[in-house]
């Protein structure tokens, strides 16, 4: 447990010293936010009414933006390789590695988008349970992108793929996600349903996520 | 405490690297691997630290550690230093103490000459104080067997003769240690296995 918190650590200190994680996410998901407004019109019943999906678009581009970036160094620098002989199984590194993406890049994105939500006249009702379903889901796009970033880790500028690969993935996350964003507006019980499909989501991903990105490293290693 | 393999068979790409290579060592042995370039040491040292998987073959270490895997009682070095550069030196060899559960920083940097480059970025590091770093894992984390692949790259000679006599502590306690290089390793090589000509 010690050796996961260390690695988890170490990566959240790389991120946060390299910049491009959470930085360069969060710039793109303002620039969305801010010119979204500009592009549409000062329609301000319109912005409101698709201010959550406009939110959760961005939330999903800015974490694939910085999806294929979650082992390519430790793959080229050959950190990969001595993580595979050490003493926990090489699923909990990719478990740690995920987790760390998501603290250091969806995390901050999921707490900043019902705040930049002000931006596109969200209705104040739904910034709650926006924020909730945004902290749950976005869990999920970290072990997601973590697949895909896996999958390609070998290829050099594999950002396309990643998005190819994982868009497919997403859009469950996205369907669940927003209908449990709208609050009131489309009752409690369809928000309620919603919120728990995507838990359960989340929870599969969780299990999925760290074999299927352990089982396609382990392939680019040999 | 042995480490033995039998017929072993490396395929990569579809490609045979290297086929029916048989090898012995026992504790205490020092093994150096030669051959020309593309005879499949890398190969073969990724293959001891179970990074490739054999196409045939047996593997064991006889005496060690029943439940880990060679690979988890083996150190391997090779031209990829696993450095972070936005780290410090001695954050870098934190990081593989706690991951791999280590010793003391502070005895693996003195005992490659970085105590002075402690503090320092691993990002303005030299070639040959980089790999000093990678290689300082070696007394960092104490681990039986060790995979060099080309440890003296870019080493001038006094941090040659400091891994010399990094060696020569590790065989005597009963150490394992497959070196594959061309420079002479300060002591006679206990065993030798050259890799055949690739085609």
């Amino acid at each position: 447990m010690k050796l996961i918190l260390a690695l988890i650590r170490r990566d959240l200190v790389l991120s946060y010293r390299q910049g491009g994680g959470a930085g360069s996410a969060l710039g793109f998901f303002l620039a969305v936010v801010v010119l979204l407004p500009i592009g549409i019109g000062p329609d301000q019943q319109l912005l409101a009414r698709i201010a959550p999906g406009a939110l959760w678009i961005s939330l999903l581009l800015s974490v694939l933006l910085s999806a294929d970036r979650i082992y390519q160094q430790d793959y080229e620098d050959g950190s990969l390789d001595i993580m595979t002989m050490g003493p926990v199984p090489f699923e909990m590194v990719a478990l740690a590695k995920s987790v760390a993406h998501w603290l250091s890049t969806s995390l901050p994105l999921a707490i900043a988008a019902p705040l930049l939500g002000f931006l596109l006249n969200l209705d104040p009702a739904t910034i709650l349970p926006l924020g909730i379903a945004m902290m749950l889901g976005s869990i999920a796009l970290s072990l997601l992108a973590s697949i895909g970033a896996a999958v390609t880790v070998g290829l050099r500028r594999g950002g396309l793929l990643v998005s190819i690969l994982v868009l497919p993935l997403y859009v469950p996350v996205l369907i669940f996600g927003l209908s449990a964003s709208q609050g009131p507006a489309s009752g409690p019980e369809i928000a309620t349903a919603a919120l728990l499909i995507l838990t359960a989501i989340t929870l599969v991903s969780l299990v999925v996520s760290p074999l299927a990105s352990a089982a396609a490293l382990r392939s680019y290693l040999k | 405490m042995i480490l033995s393999g039998g017929n072993l068979t490396c395929e990569r790409g579809g490609r045979t690297v290297f086929s029916a290579v048989s090898l012995s060592l026992r504790s205490g042995e020092l093994m150096q691997l030669t051959g020309p370039n593309g005879s499949g040491k890398s190969s073969l040292l990724r293959l001891i630290a179970g990074l490739n998987e054999q196409a045939s073959g047996t593997l064991a270490l006889e005496d060690g550690h029943g439940d880990l895997t060679i690979g988890q009682q083996a150190h391997y070095i090779a031209h990829q230093e696993a450095v972070k550069t936005a780290l410090s030196v001695h954050e870098n060899l934190a990081f593989w103490r706690d991951f791999m559960g280590g010793g003391d920083v502070g005895e693996a940097l003195s005992a490659f000459g970085l105590s002075r480059l402690s503090t320092y970025p691993a990002g303005l590091l030299s070639a040959g104080q980089k790999r000093r770093l990678a290689l300082a894992r070696l007394v960092l984390v104490p681990r039986v067997l060790w995979l060099l692949d080309e440890p003296t790259v870019g080493l001038d000679s006094a941090s040659l003769d400091r891994l010399v006599k990094v060696m020569a502590a590790h065989l005597g306690t009963g150490g394992m240690i497959i070196a594959a290089t061309h420079v002479p390793l300060g002591r006679e090589p206990d065993t030798r296995l050259e890799l055949g000509a690739s085609s």
